[in-house]
């Protein structure tokens, strides 16, 4: 029975297709609402207080749920000075970069919806066309803290979109590919200066040779992933105490709700791609023994980035504009050159 | 083949993005109450009249940075083909892109000394 199921799929590309896309489209809510709702219980925690307690019954765990359910029945205003087409079509951009970003990410062996041989370069471009969806947003609006809010995001997610670019140019160096599950082979077969443990045993460590080599990477990795998110202390584009909520300012009902779940939605695509490319994505101890417990070693990682994340937000201040972009120029960009020349200068030489 | 299924697939996901929006927009349209006001049109600027347009003037200092991100960002795409063959290329490649990302850094050096980071 079952193995007549996988032949037909195998078979027929389009049934294939149609499965894939209900499963992302039910793991794209699924990913935002965990990560929402750790939000909220860690921030409550981290101050003290009880957070989301009644929806639900136990934990308050269908407080998103309610959020959501209210959202349906918000009315959608537009206001009279806006741009209409450009209003109307800013969220739908932002959404077609957050599902494009959940194709490439290998979740087991083979398990990506399309394992393209330029993986990690489309991960970088399709992640910029949220970029412009916010400018949309930001113009459209007919606002001045909107307009602002959408110059601070794009001022800022080009300015460490560069150094991201050259943290995983590093990491393509290593592993001479650019295809994402190249790169998770890579690490597993990696030996360093003869010692080959990394990922094929059975036991194999927990820590990736990416991880170790590629550590600065990974730094630039991460702290640019948080300013392309717009998390503290990278998120001036949407500072509440100044420019209101920025970009988002004029949007209400479900529009608003696109933005918010392509906020967490992105949270989770980030971190799989970093825990992809640095700490061997679903790579872990026996899981060529027992492969699904790779996708269960994948969402761990990602899980960790990601209470990385919450965590900065509730014990980092934000940062001011012009302080911002210096980082980004003056010392993550210098800081991914040097990490690209000592690399090549290790693989030629080794 | 294959190759082209699998670019089919991303322009599948890509138009089921777009279709998401669209669609749950309907359903929200179908029920959601619709009572526009003069004043909840209003653009909103923290409860007073808004004044003068909302595209107002903003800081040049951004197209600067727009500029900055296009020259490094289209010599980064460069790196990437070298990247993947440098065991190949062998100490000529890195040669040849030492001296690349040096011109890279004198131009982004220029670039700091001219002041396009400094605010005032």
């Amino acid at each position: 029975m079952i193995d007549s199921v996988v032949e037909f799929l195998q078979g027929n590309f389009w049934a294939l297709t149609a499965l894939k896309l209900v499963a992302i489209l039910g793991l794209i809510p699924v990913s935002g609402l965990a990560i929402g709702f750790a939000e909220l219980k860690l921030s409550a925690k981290m101050q003290n207080r009880v957070g989301p307690y009644f929806a639900g019954g136990r934990w308050g765990w269908a407080q998103l749920l309610a959020d959501g359910i209210k959202f349906i029945q918000k009315e959608d205003i537009i206001p009279a000075d806006a741009d209409r087409p450009v209003f109307r079509w800013a969220p739908a951009l932002v959404m077609v970069s957050t599902v494009g970003l959940f194709v490439v990410i290998p979740f087991w062996d083979g398990g990506a919806v399309a394992d393209l041989s330029i993986g990690i370069f489309y991960v970088l471009a399709i992640s910029s066309i949220s970029t412009i969806g916010i400018l949309m947003a930001g113009w459209s609006s007919a606002n001045k803290y909107s307009l602002m809010g959408g110059l601070r995001a794009a001022g800022q997610l080009i300015a460490y979109e560069l150094p991201m670019v050259l943290a995983v140019i590093g990491v393509v160096i290593m592993a001479g590919t650019m295809s994402l599950s190249g790169i998770i082979k890579a690490q597993a077969d990696f030996s360093l200066f003869g010692w080959s443990g990394f990922g094929d045993q059975p036991i194999a460590n927990f820590i990736s040779p990416f991880f170790i080599l590629q550590f600065v990477g990974f730094l630039i990795f991460f702290i640019s992933a948080l300013a392309e998110l717009s998390r503290i202390p990278f998120d001036m584009p949407i500072a509440e105490s100044e420019l209101v909520t920025g970009y988002l300012t004029e949007y209400s009902g479900f529009r608003f709700l696109f933005f918010f779940l392509a906020e967490f939605a992105n949270m989770f695509t980030m971190s799989a791609i970093a825990a992809t490319l640095f700490l061997g994505g679903y790579l872990g101890p026996f899981v060529n023994v027992v492969p699904w417990l790779g996708p269960l070693y994948l969402v761990t990682k990602i899980g960790v980035l990601c209470f990385l994340m919450i965590w900065f937000r509730w014990t980092f201040p934000r940062f001011r504009e012009d302080q911002l972009q210096s980082v980004a120029w003056k010392v993550l960009v210098p800081l991914g050159l040097a990490n690209i020349v000592v690399t090549a200068i290790f693989k030629v030489v080794m | 083949m294959e190759y082209f299924e699998q670019y089919i697939t991303v322009g599948a996901f890509a138009g089921f993005g777009a279709a998401l929006v669209a669609v749950t927009l309907v359903i929200t349209w179908l029920i959601r109450p619709k009572n526009p006001t003069p004043t909840k049109l209003l653009t909103y600027e923290c409860g007073v009249d808004p004044v003068g347009s909302g595209w107002s003037q903003s800081y040049v200092r951004y197209y600067a940075y727009g500029l900055l991100f296009v020259i490094f960002d289209v010599e980064a795409v460069f790196i990437f083909p070298w990247a993947i063959r440098l065991e190949q290329l062998g100490t000529f490649g890195l040669v040849e892109m030492l001296v690349f990302i040096w011109i890279l850094v004198l131009g982004l050096v220029y670039a700091i000394r001219k002041g396009v980071l400094r605010w005032e």
